[in-house]
């Protein structure tokens, strides 16, 4: 069992390394990487959008009611800015990437090894990492960390829209006590998240892909797989990355 | 060739909204970028001796009521004070120019705020007036350090005549 944890884990860490080898190639022609980050980044954009409107909204309501028992409404911006920088952005939108983008990754690449596609391409001696792997998989980085910026701003905007607009948060004080606590290593803190959740997400959705067994089945599952371990491992990175910054 | 275009025009939309995105949440939130509420109205100047962690955006109140707005707080360095300027909103034009104002905290965790208590003269403060009587932030740290210098002094005056009781 252990064992078996242990190798799997060796397999996608050798399975990055791949990937990130064939990269720089996959750089040079940047056609099929801004397709992917078209894919997997501006057709997320609404879905995204959408849910940072809500849950900063939500942040808003809960933030004002808890915050006016001690009288300190004023102190919503701060709240709302941080909760949203530091935790909700980045890792609401690593599982919402899971669910939108992981998914069609991995049923895409799962498809084409279910259909011998990538076969056809290593017998014409075209290497499938570099023509359909890594492209994805960095089209899946690049896009992440902008879906992160544009949730925290919509996400900052819902918040306003309630504290401000409809519980009667004084807008100066909201937003200037939001300016005088939000430095900018709490802005750094989320992008590093992002960035790895970014790395995680793509890298478990291309993996389970290529290595889905080549069935109807096997193309399912792998789908299964791959929204269950990137929303598990957002979370568990998520928990490090926290210790980490609160710890410096 | 016109669905790559068009796909490429979208990719290009989105890093850009990503990348203002980026901008905003770097250079807007930390520090003192965008002014919320800049709103027209008349400027007062009042000098406190400390304005406490009071900050531009920060409410000016008159009995409760929003008036106006701190529009910028600078150091004076020629009588070492701190030089706030108030906006005022124009329909509030009838504030008596001896009026003072003070420092106050909203709450108990909340932030500072300007409070403006009405005075007596029939004179009233216009573009430019000067608020002479302030007060400054009530500073709760020397709050309660002055509270337990107290406490201890008289503590202290308590415990040594017990302890010379015991003693014998």
């Amino acid at each position: 069992m252990i064992a078996e944890t242990l190798s799997r884990v060796g397999r996608v860490g050798l399975f990055l390394v791949r990937v990130l080898r064939q990269a720089p190639a996959a750089l040079a022609r940047p056609r099929a990487v801004v397709h992917q980050v078209y894919n997997a980044g501006a057709r997320s954009l609404v879905i995204i959008m959408l849910s940072g409107l809500f849950v900063g909204m939500v942040l808003g309501l809960q933030g004002f009611d808890l915050l006016q028992r001690f009288g300190s409404e004023d102190a919503l911006g701060i709240a709302a800015a941080l909760g949203l920088l530091k935790e909700l952005g980045p890792v609401v939108t690593a599982l919402l990437f899971a669910g939108r983008a992981g998914t069609s990754l991995t049923s895409e690449i799962g498809l084409m090894r279910a259909t011998d596609q990538l076969t056809a391409m290593e017998i014409m001696a075209v290497d499938p990492l570099r023509k359909v792997v890594a492209p994805r998989f960095l089209g899946g980085v690049i896009a992440m960390p902008l879906l992160v910026a544009v949730f925290n701003v919509v996400g900052l905007f819902g918040a306003q829209l309630i504290g401000v607009q409809v519980m009667g948060v004084d807008p100066g004080a909201f937003w200037s006590q939001m300016q005088g606590a939000v430095e900018l290593d709490d802005v750094n803190e989320g992008i590093v998240k992002s960035l790895c959740f970014g790395v995680a997400c793509s890298l478990v959705a291309v993996y389970e892909g290529y290595h889905a067994a080549p069935t109807a089945e096997g193309v399912g599952l792998a789908t299964t797989r791959t929204v269950v371990i990137s929303s598990v491992l957002t979370l568990l990175i998520d928990y490090i990355l926290t210790a980490a910054f609160l710890g410096r | 060739m016109k669905p790559q275009r068009s796909l490429e025009i979208g990719t290009g939309l989105f890093v850009l909204l990503g990348f203002a995105a980026l901008v905003f949440l770097t250079t807007q939130l930390p520090g003192s970028g965008m002014r919320v509420g800049a709103e027209q109205g008349y400027r007062v100047l009042a000098k406190f001796d400390n304005v406490g962690d009071l900050k531009p955006g920060a409410p000016v109140s008159m009995s409760g009521v929003r008036v106006g707005r701190v529009e910028a707080i600078r150091f004076d360095p020629t009588d070492y004070r701190a030089e706030v300027t108030l906006r005022i909103e124009r329909q509030y034009d009838r504030i008596p120019d001896d009026s003072d104002a003070s420092i106050q905290t909203q709450g108990l965790l909340g932030g500072k705020y300007v409070g403006i208590g009405a005075g007596g003269s029939e004179t009233f403060l216009a573009d430019g007036g000067r608020i002479d009587f302030t007060q400054s932030a009530i500073v709760l740290e020397s709050l309660v350090n002055k509270f337990f210098a107290n406490f201890a002094d008289k503590g202290g005056a308590k415990a040594a005549p017990e302890q010379e009781e015991k003693t014998p």
